[in-house]
């Protein structure tokens, strides 16, 4: 079986795309992953490619890059797509479907002027959930709101440790010139900044960027004739979790599935990861995806985040080192892609020195999609330095 | 109390339209699977824990908050829910004609109908007044 290595990561500098296409972000950022890696458009046989795009746009995009391709996948799971992406990829060439892949992400809802947390959506009338939900009018903020809620009510967890989870985002992101925010923050301005939806204050949001990133896998013998670091995936989990016919429980997410599966297959202890990148959509998201992910026991998620243990070089986790989505980039509003560039630069020692984890040899990404309170995704990666 | 929020009108399709016909007549339908007697949230003409056929039986509409949000930075805030219904399920809803700061999990609400901006009967519910 041929193994299958990450070798191309390339993460789109830019925050604010006004003067730049949806098409440009994808083909910048592919173009830039393939340069990391040494290879060219050309070299690609696969894509894996998800977004907002109907219609076909996983044909439209090949076609717009000239892709001459023998396998594609647009598996549409929110955040955690391109997480799965790179799962699917690694299958892919595993069973010789393809040699080069390639997997991009790409958006600009700043510059559509999307209020992504707040903002009403009409809801899709042919998803069968729609009719009895949307004109309540759940939106990204009051939704993970009340998983924040029960998650409080249940153990005990405070807006002081929430806000902890900011504090590390920032304590990192003050080391990333290409961070949208740079200022550290602390434990007081998070719960002093105002109510988005009840508990979730402005600062335990994420951002909103434009931008994009892509990453590049290859074959073995491919990737060795390649000049980076090999990076390879070791273990791959995914899971959807939804309302369960109304016996939902707000506290849990699709981690829960998604992780065990990923570190049996990895053949790791929780304690062999040293580094962790964790979609930080809001700050209820880590807490309840570290509990997930086994790194506490559940319900313990507050306090496991909470004074600075989050923070390279001061916590235990290791997590977010580019500042992740709560300071840094949060691209097309997915924070998959993201999540698995900033392990692999961890991966191959090239994180900014000041976060960089030391003998950082094995590492993990992880994502979720959709709504955490409502029907949502989940995607587990562990990628070890060859 | 602030100006309440506008609910936009409900998709409907061919599987809604007997549960939002009898909203519209003040009766409040809950669905009930006639192989294994399990009530669901939301509403589909199967069972999702066994496939069985299911049936609307009218609810009494009394419930207990599971978790809720107040959605402050709109104009017009509201509160998102989760009320747990006496059934069995946890359905996704508002809370309506309340103070929104004295909300609390666990207390009990009951069913209140609510018209959407083109006159639907919107199942949402409201504290029970001297219940927490
Ligand atoms: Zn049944």
């Amino acid at each position: 079986m041929a193994e299958a290595f990450i070798v191309g990561a390339f993460e789109h500098p830019t925050r604010k795309a006004t003067d730049k296409s949806v098409g440009q972000l994808h083909a910048e950022s592919a173009l830039g992953a393939l340069a990391d890696a040494g290879l060219s458009l050309s070299d690609v046989d696969g894509y894996f490619w998800s977004g907002v795009m109907p219609n076909l746009g996983i044909v439209s995009l090949s076609d717009y890059m000239n892709l001459k391709l023998r396998y594609f996948d647009s598996s549409d799971v929110g955040g955690a797509s391109p997480i799965v992406h790179v799962s699917h990829a690694v299958e892919a060439i595993r069973k010789g479907k393809c040699d080069v892949a390639l997997v991009t992400l790409a958006g600009r809802p700043r510059s559509e002027g999307q209020a992504t947390g707040t903002g009403a959506r009409a809801g899709n009338a042919l998803q069968p959930d729609s009719p009895w939900e949307s004109s309540f009018g759940p939106v990204t903020s009051n939704v993970y709101g009340m998983c924040a809620m029960r998650h409080m009510h249940d153990y005990g967890t405070t807006s002081e440790q929430l806000a902890w989870v900011k504090v590390a985002a920032s304590h990192h992101a003050q080391h990333n010139p290409a961070a949208l925010l740079r200022d550290v923050v602390t434990v007081e301005e998070v719960v002093n900044s105002p109510i988005v939806s009840d508990p979730l204050h402005r600062l335990d949001c994420c951002v909103i960027t434009d931008g994009g990133g892509a990453l590049v896998l290859a074959r073995e013998e491919i990737a060795r004739k390649l000049s980076r670091p090999l990076v390879r995936p070791i273990g791959m989990g995914e899971a959807i979790m939804g309302q369960d016919g109304g016996r939902i429980d707000l506290t849990v997410s699709a981690g829960s599935r998604s992780a065990p599966v990923a570190f049996e297959q990895a053949g790791l202890a929780r304690t062999d990861i040293k580094y962790a990148s964790i979609y930080d959509s809001f700050t209820i998201t880590v807490v309840i995806e570290v509990e997930d992910l086994g790194f506490c026991a559940k319900g313990a998620g507050g306090r496991f985040v909470a004074d600075g243990n989050l923070i390279s070089g001061v916590g235990k986790l290791p997590w977010n080192t580019d500042g992740g989505g709560l300071c840094n980039n949060h691209p097309a509003n997915r924070g998959g892609m993201t999540k698995i560039i900033e392990a692999v630069r961890q991966l191959r020692g090239e994180a900014h020195p000041a976060v960089q984890v030391r003998h950082c040899d094995l590492a993990l990404a992880h994502g979720t999609g959709g709504l955490l309170g409502a029907r949502h995704s989940a995607a587990t990666l562990i990628m070890e330095r060859v | 109390m602030a100006d309440a929020r506008i609910i936009p009108a409900p998709n409907q399709n061919p599987e809604t339209e007997p549960y939002y016909r009898a909203f519209g007549e003040g009766r409040f339908l809950v669905p009930v699977c006639l192989a294994c007697g399990k009530a669901h949230w939301y509403p589909r003409f199967f069972c999702p824990y066994c496939g069985g056929k299911t049936e609307p039986r009218e609810s009494r509409g009394e419930g207990t908050i599971y978790s809720y949000s107040i959605m402050r930075r709109v104009e017009r805030p509201f509160a998102l829910a989760y009320v747990e219904l006496a059934e069995g399920p946890r359905m996704m809803t508002n809370l309506v004609d309340c103070d929104f700061d004295a909300l609390a999990i666990g207390q009990k609400v009951r069913l209140a109908f609510k018209p959407a901006a083109d006159g639907t009967a919107m199942p949402c519910f409201t504290p029970v007044p001297g219940e927490r």
